[in-house]
């Protein structure tokens, strides 16, 4: 495999993930935003391998093993075992309609292309050109969590931030130290337990997952 | 001198090869849609028959119907056969090429549904008012992402020309492009919006409150009727057409051997037939969306062909 090809396969990953980034933003249903965020994951961990495999660096190998385990299976089946537990059965509500959503989620994209361009003229490594696609990501991950009430759909948001950054990390320097990685993904995983626990308190608490509801908790003046 | 003969040879072949073909991929689409429902079919040649009977037939017009009305599918017939003239077809070597480029063609193509929309109005019934209403709606979606659609391809070929376009993508290496995946993704998605297809518009309904595009030509009869049902079945062809020579070039005649004609016409029935059975394909297990979901749809189309122009920016 020469590195031009590996680079336009990396091309097309990235923008298979910024698709799936849209796909989150755009989807009503909250299995489909699940199925989404595990495609994310795939695409992102079959980018690490490619990536690790033309720079020679095989310690992204073990990333990508570990993407795939964690992101692609096991996060996304804890969160679909709570949706199942809580009964969301609803289409997810969000703030702003979807097709404005959309509006401005193609302008964080340039947003993030302009802010990206520097980094891109000074680097030299085959991925330079996906950074931008790996901010956009985590800007329209801030965008799903910033649009949507609920608070499953917040961390599904949370967790397609995260995936912006991992891929970012590949892309700007071929990925981080090996231990700050399994640090992130062990992270990653209790903060999903912990999302659990978090998500029965709070229905306890207030009957419902709307965050709204949380508004409450302020003292009055 | 021989290769302005010879490119006005291929125009005129050209104009024949859309004039005969559409109604022929309409037959074919419906025959392969009566296979998969577990129907008769009538064959390939049923659209053909139609629109002879329709010419045969008398006009009846509307009392109040004005020259519009009468006008109309002259215009509308005349603008698809004109696009047939501008889209590469079979070959890249069009005298009217240099003309026209993308740009104008989705203007002939505006114009052709401005005047529809004018005439069904025309007519003074509800449903024709109805039908315009919905038909532009759909338009002013449509439009701008089938421009962006375009555009992206554009960028790729440095050209507004068509026949640049497609010849550009065949001469150039082959390499995966990310944004012409994209562009394609859209293209098909307002093609299926354009054209009048399910899952945005049901072509065999004559059903009032589903109807899109019926609803405009629900007036006509006769001689006006056959233009109106040919032009629509050229514009299924051309959209089909389009598709294939922006994405999919390969096999279009250029400009040089006399021989590469038949075989860009063999080539150009093999991805008909393919873009056929894809219609089918999608039109089959689907059903007609709400109106109200048109804009979601369109508004997909168009996050499609943004994300491709700008994948080309940031990623190629």
């Amino acid at each position: 495999m020469t590195t031009n090809l590996a680079a336009q396969i990396n091309g097309v990953l990235a923008a298979l993930i910024l698709l799936t980034a849209f796909g989150l933003l755009a989807q009503r249903r909250i299995y489909g935003m699940l199925h989404l965020f595990a495609l994310q994951g795939l695409f992102l961990s079959v980018s690490t391998a490619i990536v690790g495999y033309t720079a020679g660096l095989h310690h992204l190998y073990v990333s990508a093993v570990l993407t795939l385990i964690l992101k692609v299976f096991v996060l996304p089946y804890i969160l679909y075992a709570l949706v199942h537990k809580l009964h969301i059965r609803k289409e997810v509500e969000d703030l702003v309609n979807i097709p404005t959503t959309m509006l401005i989620g193609i302008a964080l994209v340039i947003f993030s292309y302009h802010l990206t361009a520097p980094v891109r003229e000074l680097s030299t490594l085959i991925t330079k050109s996906t950074l931008a696609v790996a901010l956009s990501t985590v800007m329209l991950g801030f965008l799903v969590m910033i649009t949507r009430k609920k608070a499953v759909t917040q961390i599904i948001g949370f967790l397609a931030l995260e995936n912006g950054l991992f891929f970012a990390a590949t892309s700007a320097t071929y990925g981080m130290p090996l231990v700050v990685e399994l640090g992130v993904a062990l992270d990653i995983l209790i903060a999903a337990f912990i999302f659990g626990l978090f998500f029965f308190q709070i229905r306890t608490t207030f009957d419902s997952l709307d965050l709204k509801e949380m508004e409450k908790l302020k003292e009055e003046d | 001198m021989t290769t302005t003969l010879y490119s006005i040879i291929v125009e005129f072949v050209q104009i024949a090869v859309v004039l005969l073909a559409g109604p022929a991929l309409a037959g074919w689409v419906r025959m392969l849609k009566c296979r998969m429902q577990g129907r008769t079919s009538a064959g390939v040649l049923q659209p053909y028959r139609d629109i002879m009977k329709l010419f045969v037939k008398d006009v009846v017009l509307a009392e109040n119907a004005s020259w519009i009305f009468r006008f109309t599918p002259y215009l509308v017939f005349g603008a698809t056969v004109m696009a047939g003239a501008i889209i590469p077809v079979i070959s890249t070597v069009l005298p009217s090429a240099p003309a026209a480029d993308i740009i104008a063609l989705v203007a002939i193509f505006a114009m052709a549904r401005f005047f529809t929309a004018l005439a069904g109005m025309d007519a003074g019934t509800a449903f024709g008012g109805m039908g315009s209403s919905r038909e532009m709606t759909v338009a002013t979606l449509a439009e701008p992402a089938m421009l962006m659609s375009v555009f992206t391809v554009s960028l790729v070929s440095g050209s507004t020309s068509l026949s640049q376009m497609a010849q550009v993508v065949t001469t150039n290496p082959l390499m995966l492009r990310p944004s012409l995946a994209f562009a394609l993704l859209a293209f098909i998605l307002i093609a299926v919006a354009e054209t009048g297809r399910i899952p945005v518009d049901n072509p065999a309904t004559h059903l009032e409150l589903t109807m899109l595009h019926e609803a405009m030509t629900l007036e006509y009869s006769g001689r006006h009727l056959a233009l109106i049902e040919w032009a629509k079945m050229i514009k299924l062809f051309l959209y089909a057409a389009l598709g294939v020579a922006l994405f999919f070039p390969w096999g279009i005649a250029g400009a040089t051997p006399l021989w590469m004609l038949p075989a860009a016409v063999f080539y150009l029935a093999v991805k008909m037939a393919i873009v056929g059975a894809v219609i089918v394909l999608i039109e089959t297990p689907l059903a007609k969306m709400r109106i109200f979901r048109v804009t979601e749809f369109l508004g997909m189309a168009f996050l499609f062909a943004t994300i491709g122009m700008l994948s080309y920016f940031m990623l190629e």
